[in-house]
Protein backbone atom coordinates (compact mmCIF):
# COMPACT_ATOMS: atom_id res chain seq x y z
CA UNK A 1 0.00 0.00 0.00
CA UNK A 2 1.24 3.31 -1.05
CA UNK A 3 1.03 6.06 1.65
CA UNK A 4 1.33 9.88 1.05
CA UNK A 5 3.13 11.32 4.41
CA UNK A 6 3.11 14.91 2.56
CA UNK A 7 -0.61 15.16 2.28
CA UNK A 8 -3.59 15.57 4.58
CA UNK A 9 -7.10 15.05 4.97
CA UNK A 10 -9.36 17.04 6.28
CA UNK A 11 -11.16 14.51 9.14
CA UNK A 12 -14.53 16.94 8.81
CA UNK A 13 -15.10 16.80 5.32
CA UNK A 14 -12.65 14.56 3.40
CA UNK A 15 -10.76 17.85 1.12
CA UNK A 16 -6.76 17.12 0.73
CA UNK A 17 -4.37 19.02 1.12
CA UNK A 18 -0.53 19.06 1.06
CA UNK A 19 1.37 19.65 4.20
CA UNK A 20 3.53 22.56 5.03
CA UNK A 21 5.51 23.52 8.41
CA UNK A 22 3.85 25.84 10.49
CA UNK A 23 5.85 28.91 12.46
CA UNK A 24 4.61 28.97 15.82
CA UNK A 25 1.39 29.91 17.06
CA UNK A 26 0.00 29.11 13.51
CA UNK A 27 -2.91 27.11 13.07
CA UNK A 28 -4.15 25.32 9.35
CA UNK A 29 -7.40 25.08 8.43
CA UNK A 30 -9.65 23.37 6.39
CA UNK A 31 -10.56 26.27 3.79
CA UNK A 32 -13.84 24.41 2.86
CA UNK A 33 -15.20 23.46 6.00
CA UNK A 34 -13.48 25.86 8.52
CA UNK A 35 -12.21 23.04 10.75
CA UNK A 36 -8.54 22.85 12.46
CA UNK A 37 -6.45 20.43 10.17
CA UNK A 38 -3.42 20.53 12.24
CA UNK A 39 -1.93 23.15 14.58
CA UNK A 40 1.81 24.53 14.83
CA UNK A 41 3.23 22.39 18.18
CA UNK A 42 3.73 24.88 20.84
CA UNK A 43 5.89 22.74 22.45
CA UNK A 44 8.81 20.29 22.06
CA UNK A 45 8.66 16.88 23.28
CA UNK A 46 11.11 18.07 26.61
CA UNK A 47 8.89 20.39 27.64
CA UNK A 48 5.74 18.20 27.41
CA UNK A 49 7.32 15.49 28.95
CA UNK A 50 8.05 18.37 32.05
CA UNK A 51 4.59 19.30 32.03
CA UNK A 52 3.58 15.26 32.09
CA UNK A 53 5.39 14.42 35.08
CA UNK A 54 3.72 18.02 36.68
CA UNK A 55 0.46 16.46 35.58
CA UNK A 56 0.91 12.97 37.22
CA UNK A 57 2.24 15.03 40.90
CA UNK A 58 -0.86 17.13 41.01
CA UNK A 59 -3.10 14.20 40.08
CA UNK A 60 -1.90 11.89 42.79
CA UNK A 61 -2.42 15.06 45.06
CA UNK A 62 -5.81 15.52 43.78
CA UNK A 63 -6.80 11.98 44.56
CA UNK A 64 -5.32 12.04 47.55
CA UNK A 65 -6.29 14.94 49.44
CA UNK A 66 -10.19 16.00 50.05
CA UNK A 67 -11.40 18.60 47.76
CA UNK A 68 -14.10 19.92 49.98
CA UNK A 69 -14.43 19.95 53.91
CA UNK A 70 -17.77 20.87 56.17
CA UNK A 71 -19.04 21.66 58.57
CA UNK A 72 -22.52 21.44 60.22
CA UNK A 73 -23.54 22.86 63.94
CA UNK A 74 -19.96 21.32 65.34
CA UNK A 75 -19.90 18.21 62.95
CA UNK A 76 -17.23 17.80 60.44
CA UNK A 77 -16.27 16.08 57.26
CA UNK A 78 -15.01 16.09 54.14
CA UNK A 79 -14.70 14.07 50.87
CA UNK A 80 -11.92 13.50 48.17
CA UNK A 81 -12.49 12.03 44.32
CA UNK A 82 -12.45 9.00 45.49
CA UNK A 83 -15.06 9.09 48.39
CA UNK A 84 -17.77 11.16 45.97
CA UNK A 85 -17.35 8.13 43.41
CA UNK A 86 -17.77 5.98 46.17
CA UNK A 87 -21.22 7.94 47.26
CA UNK A 88 -22.78 7.21 43.78
CA UNK A 89 -23.01 3.41 44.87
CA UNK A 90 -25.13 3.28 47.39
CA UNK A 91 -28.73 3.22 46.18
CA UNK A 92 -30.18 1.84 42.42
CA UNK A 93 -28.17 4.48 40.54
CA UNK A 94 -24.95 2.68 41.49
CA UNK A 95 -24.21 1.80 38.12
CA UNK A 96 -23.49 5.26 36.92
CA UNK A 97 -20.19 5.06 39.19
CA UNK A 98 -18.13 3.44 36.95
CA UNK A 99 -18.18 6.47 34.00
CA UNK A 100 -18.04 8.75 37.08
CA UNK A 101 -15.14 6.86 38.13
CA UNK A 102 -13.37 6.43 34.38
CA UNK A 103 -14.33 10.04 33.28
CA UNK A 104 -12.47 12.01 36.55
CA UNK A 105 -9.93 9.13 37.44
CA UNK A 106 -9.21 6.69 35.72
CA UNK A 107 -8.97 8.31 32.07
CA UNK A 108 -6.66 10.99 33.35
CA UNK A 109 -5.02 8.31 34.88
CA UNK A 110 -4.24 6.63 31.58
CA UNK A 111 -3.66 9.68 29.64
CA UNK A 112 -0.95 10.78 31.75
CA UNK A 113 0.72 7.15 31.67
CA UNK A 114 0.52 6.51 28.22
CA UNK A 115 1.91 9.75 27.25
CA UNK A 116 4.79 9.50 29.90
CA UNK A 117 5.40 6.23 28.32
CA UNK A 118 5.07 7.45 24.64
CA UNK A 119 7.50 10.64 25.63
CA UNK A 120 10.04 8.78 27.72
CA UNK A 121 10.75 6.75 23.88
CA UNK A 122 10.19 10.11 21.62
CA UNK A 123 12.84 12.27 23.42
CA UNK A 124 15.81 9.93 22.13
CA UNK A 125 13.94 9.66 18.90
CA UNK A 126 12.68 6.34 19.57
CA UNK A 127 9.07 4.85 19.61
CA UNK A 128 8.00 3.02 22.58
CA UNK A 129 7.16 -0.63 22.69
CA UNK A 130 3.24 -0.89 22.36
CA UNK A 131 3.65 2.84 20.55
CA UNK A 132 0.67 2.28 17.78
CA UNK A 133 -2.13 1.10 20.59
CA UNK A 134 -0.72 4.10 23.13
CA UNK A 135 -1.46 6.40 20.56
CA UNK A 136 -4.44 4.63 19.35
CA UNK A 137 -5.67 4.78 22.85
CA UNK A 138 -4.94 8.37 23.64
CA UNK A 139 -6.84 9.37 20.69
CA UNK A 140 -9.68 7.44 21.61
CA UNK A 141 -9.43 8.47 25.38
CA UNK A 142 -9.28 12.54 24.88
CA UNK A 143 -13.75 12.74 24.54
CA UNK A 144 -13.68 10.71 28.02
CA UNK A 145 -11.51 12.58 29.90
CA UNK A 146 -13.86 15.35 32.08
CA UNK A 147 -11.51 16.90 34.82
CA UNK A 148 -12.65 20.44 33.33
CA UNK A 149 -16.77 19.27 34.16
CA UNK A 150 -15.62 17.75 37.33
CA UNK A 151 -13.69 21.15 38.25
CA UNK A 152 -16.83 23.00 37.47
CA UNK A 153 -19.16 20.47 39.27
CA UNK A 154 -16.61 21.12 42.96
CA UNK A 155 -17.59 24.72 42.52
CA UNK A 156 -21.24 24.06 41.78
CA UNK A 157 -21.18 21.43 45.18
CA UNK A 158 -19.58 24.36 47.23
CA UNK A 159 -22.16 27.20 45.91
CA UNK A 160 -24.93 24.67 46.89
CA UNK A 161 -24.14 23.54 50.09
CA UNK A 162 -22.93 26.85 51.19
CA UNK A 163 -26.31 28.20 52.09
CA UNK A 164 -26.54 25.63 54.52
CA UNK A 165 -23.20 25.05 56.11
CA UNK A 166 -19.68 25.87 56.13
CA UNK A 167 -17.83 25.20 53.38
CA UNK A 168 -14.07 24.87 53.02
CA UNK A 169 -11.67 24.23 50.20
CA UNK A 170 -9.40 21.41 50.62
CA UNK A 171 -6.10 20.38 49.03
CA UNK A 172 -7.46 18.77 46.88
CA UNK A 173 -9.49 21.38 44.99
CA UNK A 174 -6.04 23.51 44.09
CA UNK A 175 -4.53 20.19 43.08
CA UNK A 176 -7.95 19.54 41.33
CA UNK A 177 -7.71 23.16 39.41
CA UNK A 178 -3.68 22.62 38.38
CA UNK A 179 -4.82 18.85 36.94
CA UNK A 180 -7.79 20.65 34.70
CA UNK A 181 -4.82 22.84 33.58
CA UNK A 182 -2.42 20.69 32.99
CA UNK A 183 -4.36 18.10 31.19
CA UNK A 184 -5.41 20.59 28.83
CA UNK A 185 -2.19 21.37 27.77
CA UNK A 186 -0.50 17.91 27.80
CA UNK A 187 -3.62 15.67 26.24
CA UNK A 188 -5.79 18.36 23.99
CA UNK A 189 -3.16 18.92 21.69
CA UNK A 190 -2.44 17.52 18.22
CA UNK A 191 -0.64 13.91 19.09
CA UNK A 192 0.06 13.20 14.97
CA UNK A 193 3.23 14.89 14.86
CA UNK A 194 4.84 11.86 17.46
CA UNK A 195 4.47 9.61 14.81
CA UNK A 196 6.92 11.61 12.21
CA UNK A 197 9.02 12.40 14.96
CA UNK A 198 9.80 9.07 15.88
CA UNK A 199 9.41 7.26 12.53
CA UNK A 200 12.37 5.09 11.37
CA UNK A 201 14.62 6.25 8.47
CA UNK A 202 13.18 4.33 5.99
CA UNK A 203 9.66 4.39 6.27
CA UNK A 204 8.02 4.99 3.12
CA UNK A 205 9.23 1.92 1.83
CA UNK B 1 -4.48 27.32 3.18
CA UNK B 2 -5.27 30.61 1.90
CA UNK B 3 -3.01 30.58 -1.66
CA UNK B 4 -5.61 29.50 -4.35
CA UNK B 5 -9.18 29.64 -4.66
CA UNK B 6 -10.59 26.50 -6.29
CA UNK B 7 -13.02 23.96 -4.04
CA UNK B 8 -10.25 21.45 -2.54
CA UNK B 9 -10.12 17.92 -4.36
CA UNK B 10 -11.81 14.89 -1.46
CA UNK B 11 -9.62 12.01 -0.70
CA UNK B 12 -12.32 9.81 -2.18
CA UNK B 13 -11.97 11.70 -5.77
CA UNK B 14 -8.08 10.77 -5.61
CA UNK B 15 -8.62 7.08 -4.85
CA UNK B 16 -6.94 8.09 -0.94
CA UNK B 17 -7.97 7.19 2.23
CA UNK B 18 -6.65 8.67 5.76
CA UNK B 19 -6.16 6.65 8.71
CA UNK B 20 -8.98 7.96 11.64
CA UNK B 21 -6.52 7.32 14.49
CA UNK B 22 -2.97 8.60 13.02
CA UNK B 23 -3.81 10.87 10.31
CA UNK B 24 -1.58 8.76 7.85
CA UNK B 25 -3.31 9.44 4.21
CA UNK B 26 -2.59 6.22 2.25
CA UNK B 27 -3.57 4.79 -1.20
CA UNK B 28 -7.18 3.84 -1.24
CA UNK B 29 -7.45 -0.78 -1.61
CA UNK B 30 -10.58 -0.89 0.11
CA UNK B 31 -12.42 -1.85 -2.43
CA UNK B 32 -9.98 -4.99 -2.79
CA UNK B 33 -9.82 -5.69 0.36
CA UNK B 34 -12.22 -3.89 2.84
CA UNK B 35 -10.77 -4.96 5.88
CA UNK B 36 -7.44 -3.08 5.34
CA UNK B 37 -5.59 -1.39 7.91
CA UNK B 38 -3.42 1.51 8.55
CA UNK B 39 0.58 0.13 7.78
CA UNK B 40 1.35 2.67 10.23
CA UNK B 41 -0.76 2.66 13.28
CA UNK B 42 -3.01 -0.66 12.42
CA UNK B 43 -6.17 0.83 13.00
CA UNK B 44 -8.74 -0.55 10.74
CA UNK B 45 -9.00 1.96 7.54
CA UNK B 46 -12.43 3.02 6.40
CA UNK B 47 -13.74 5.80 3.92
CA UNK B 48 -16.23 6.91 5.74
CA UNK B 49 -17.48 6.31 9.36
CA UNK B 50 -19.35 2.55 9.63
CA UNK B 51 -22.98 2.42 9.29
CA UNK B 52 -22.89 6.13 10.17
CA UNK B 53 -26.41 7.41 9.89
CA UNK B 54 -27.68 3.87 11.25
CA UNK B 55 -25.74 3.83 14.47
CA UNK B 56 -25.75 7.67 14.97
CA UNK B 57 -29.84 7.76 14.81
CA UNK B 58 -30.47 4.70 17.36
CA UNK B 59 -28.23 6.28 19.93
CA UNK B 60 -29.97 9.24 19.35
CA UNK B 61 -32.93 7.80 19.86
CA UNK B 62 -32.22 5.79 22.72
CA UNK B 63 -30.65 8.96 24.28
CA UNK B 64 -34.01 11.06 23.99
CA UNK B 65 -36.07 8.02 25.38
CA UNK B 66 -33.98 7.80 28.46
CA UNK B 67 -34.02 11.65 28.66
CA UNK B 68 -37.66 11.35 29.91
CA UNK B 69 -37.19 9.41 33.19
CA UNK B 70 -34.27 11.63 33.77
CA UNK B 71 -36.66 14.41 33.99
CA UNK B 72 -39.21 12.79 35.55
CA UNK B 73 -37.76 10.68 38.25
CA UNK B 74 -36.10 12.20 41.20
CA UNK B 75 -31.70 12.65 41.00
CA UNK B 76 -31.15 13.49 44.74
CA UNK B 77 -32.73 12.72 47.95
CA UNK B 78 -31.96 15.81 50.25
CA UNK B 79 -32.74 16.04 54.01
CA UNK B 80 -31.75 19.28 55.74
CA UNK B 81 -32.04 19.22 59.53
CA UNK B 82 -34.59 16.89 59.39
CA UNK B 83 -36.65 17.37 56.74
CA UNK B 84 -36.78 15.34 54.01
CA UNK B 85 -37.19 15.68 50.25
CA UNK B 86 -36.67 14.07 46.44
CA UNK B 87 -35.96 16.57 43.65
CA UNK B 88 -35.87 16.55 40.23
CA UNK B 89 -33.28 18.60 37.72
CA UNK B 90 -35.65 20.86 36.90
CA UNK B 91 -36.84 20.93 40.58
CA UNK B 92 -33.20 21.44 41.25
CA UNK B 93 -32.75 24.79 39.35
CA UNK B 94 -35.64 26.36 40.28
CA UNK B 95 -34.77 26.01 43.88
CA UNK B 96 -31.16 27.81 42.40
CA UNK B 97 -33.22 30.21 40.60
CA UNK B 98 -36.04 30.95 43.24
CA UNK B 99 -32.83 31.56 46.24
CA UNK B 100 -31.64 34.03 44.42
CA UNK B 101 -28.59 32.34 42.74
CA UNK B 102 -29.69 32.99 39.41
CA UNK B 103 -25.96 32.34 37.95
CA UNK B 104 -25.42 28.80 39.56
CA UNK B 105 -29.49 27.88 38.30
CA UNK B 106 -28.26 29.30 34.75
CA UNK B 107 -25.20 26.92 34.90
CA UNK B 108 -27.01 24.22 35.55
CA UNK B 109 -29.91 24.93 33.09
CA UNK B 110 -27.36 25.07 30.73
CA UNK B 111 -25.38 22.05 31.42
CA UNK B 112 -28.85 19.62 32.29
CA UNK B 113 -31.37 21.19 30.24
CA UNK B 114 -30.02 23.41 27.25
CA UNK B 115 -27.09 21.20 26.65
CA UNK B 116 -29.23 18.10 26.12
CA UNK B 117 -31.71 19.59 24.11
CA UNK B 118 -29.79 21.26 21.81
CA UNK B 119 -27.60 18.19 21.31
CA UNK B 120 -30.72 16.24 20.05
CA UNK B 121 -32.26 19.36 17.94
CA UNK B 122 -29.03 19.55 15.85
CA UNK B 123 -28.26 15.76 15.57
CA UNK B 124 -31.80 14.94 14.33
CA UNK B 125 -30.97 18.16 12.00
CA UNK B 126 -27.52 16.96 10.81
CA UNK B 127 -28.93 13.43 10.26
CA UNK B 128 -32.28 13.88 7.96
CA UNK B 129 -30.01 16.43 5.71
CA UNK B 130 -27.39 14.11 5.34
CA UNK B 131 -30.09 11.13 4.51
CA UNK B 132 -31.40 13.62 2.05
CA UNK B 133 -27.95 14.26 0.49
CA UNK B 134 -28.42 18.02 1.27
CA UNK B 135 -26.31 21.03 -0.09
CA UNK B 136 -27.80 23.28 1.93
CA UNK B 137 -25.54 25.59 4.04
CA UNK B 138 -22.84 23.17 4.52
CA UNK B 139 -20.36 25.28 6.20
CA UNK B 140 -22.88 26.14 8.87
CA UNK B 141 -23.62 22.43 9.49
CA UNK B 142 -20.33 21.63 9.58
CA UNK B 143 -20.32 24.11 12.16
CA UNK B 144 -22.69 23.33 14.04
CA UNK B 145 -20.72 19.46 14.37
CA UNK B 146 -18.04 21.11 15.50
CA UNK B 147 -20.08 22.79 18.47
CA UNK B 148 -22.05 19.46 19.28
CA UNK B 149 -18.56 17.74 19.64
CA UNK B 150 -17.67 20.43 22.20
CA UNK B 151 -20.35 21.04 24.18
CA UNK B 152 -21.58 17.33 24.66
CA UNK B 153 -19.44 16.10 27.68
CA UNK B 154 -20.58 19.50 29.74
CA UNK B 155 -23.58 17.65 30.65
CA UNK B 156 -21.70 15.04 33.05
CA UNK B 157 -22.03 18.21 35.70
CA UNK B 158 -24.85 17.47 36.89
CA UNK B 159 -23.42 13.75 38.02
CA UNK B 160 -20.49 15.22 39.90
CA UNK B 161 -22.23 17.84 41.40
CA UNK B 162 -24.54 14.66 43.07
CA UNK B 163 -21.56 12.73 43.49
CA UNK B 164 -19.70 15.53 45.53
CA UNK B 165 -22.73 16.40 47.18
CA UNK B 166 -23.48 12.86 48.45
CA UNK B 167 -20.06 12.14 49.51
CA UNK B 168 -20.17 14.92 51.87
CA UNK B 169 -23.43 15.36 53.08
CA UNK B 170 -23.30 12.62 55.55
CA UNK B 171 -24.36 13.33 59.34
CA UNK B 172 -26.97 10.36 59.31
CA UNK B 173 -29.42 11.66 61.97
CA UNK B 174 -29.48 15.23 61.07
CA UNK B 175 -28.63 15.96 57.34
CA UNK B 176 -27.67 13.57 54.79
CA UNK B 177 -27.82 13.79 50.46
CA UNK B 178 -28.21 10.57 48.38
CA UNK B 179 -28.15 9.62 44.70
CA UNK B 180 -31.45 8.80 43.43
CA UNK B 181 -32.13 6.70 39.88
CA UNK B 182 -33.04 9.66 37.70
CA UNK B 183 -28.91 10.88 37.90
CA UNK B 184 -28.65 7.18 36.31
CA UNK B 185 -30.87 7.56 33.80
CA UNK B 186 -29.37 11.05 33.09
CA UNK B 187 -25.95 9.78 32.92
CA UNK B 188 -27.02 7.21 30.06
CA UNK B 189 -28.58 10.46 27.60
CA UNK B 190 -24.86 11.80 28.07
CA UNK B 191 -23.10 8.96 27.11
CA UNK B 192 -25.36 7.92 24.33
CA UNK B 193 -25.78 11.65 22.76
CA UNK B 194 -21.74 11.49 23.07
CA UNK B 195 -21.63 8.26 21.07
CA UNK B 196 -23.41 9.64 18.79
CA UNK B 197 -22.33 12.01 17.80
CA UNK B 198 -19.36 10.21 17.64
CA UNK B 199 -20.58 7.70 14.73
CA UNK B 200 -21.60 10.51 12.89
CA UNK B 201 -19.46 11.11 9.74
CA UNK B 202 -19.29 14.57 8.97
CA UNK B 203 -18.19 14.20 5.93
CA UNK B 204 -21.55 12.77 4.80
CA UNK B 205 -22.40 16.49 5.29
CA UNK B 206 -20.47 17.31 2.10
CA UNK B 207 -20.95 13.87 -0.07
CA UNK B 208 -24.27 15.67 -1.29
CA UNK B 209 -22.30 17.59 -3.38
CA UNK B 210 -20.85 14.81 -5.32
CA UNK B 211 -24.39 13.22 -7.00
CA UNK B 212 -22.84 9.95 -8.57
CA UNK B 213 -21.31 8.55 -5.45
Amino acid sequence: MKIFPGLTVCEHCDAVYERRPLAAGEVARCRRCGAVLYRASGLDVERWLALTVAAAIVFLIANVYPIIRISLQGLHNEATLWQSVAALVHGAAAPIAVPTALSIILIPFLQIALLLWVLLYARQGRRAPGFAQAMRMLVALRPWSMIEVCMLGILVAVIKLSSYMQVAPGPGIWATAALMVLLTLIANRDIHWLWDLTAPRQADA
Amino acid sequence: MPESTAPPATARHLGVVACHDCGLVCEDWLDASPHAGCPRCGAPLHRRRPDSIARAWALLLAAVVFYIPANVLPVMYTRMLGEGSESTIMSGVLQFWQSGSYGIALVIFIASVAVPCTKFLVLGLLLVTAQRRSTWAMRERARLYRLVEMIGYWSMLDVLVVAIVAALVKFHALSDIEPRIGILFFGIVVILTMLSSMSFDPRLIWDGENPHE
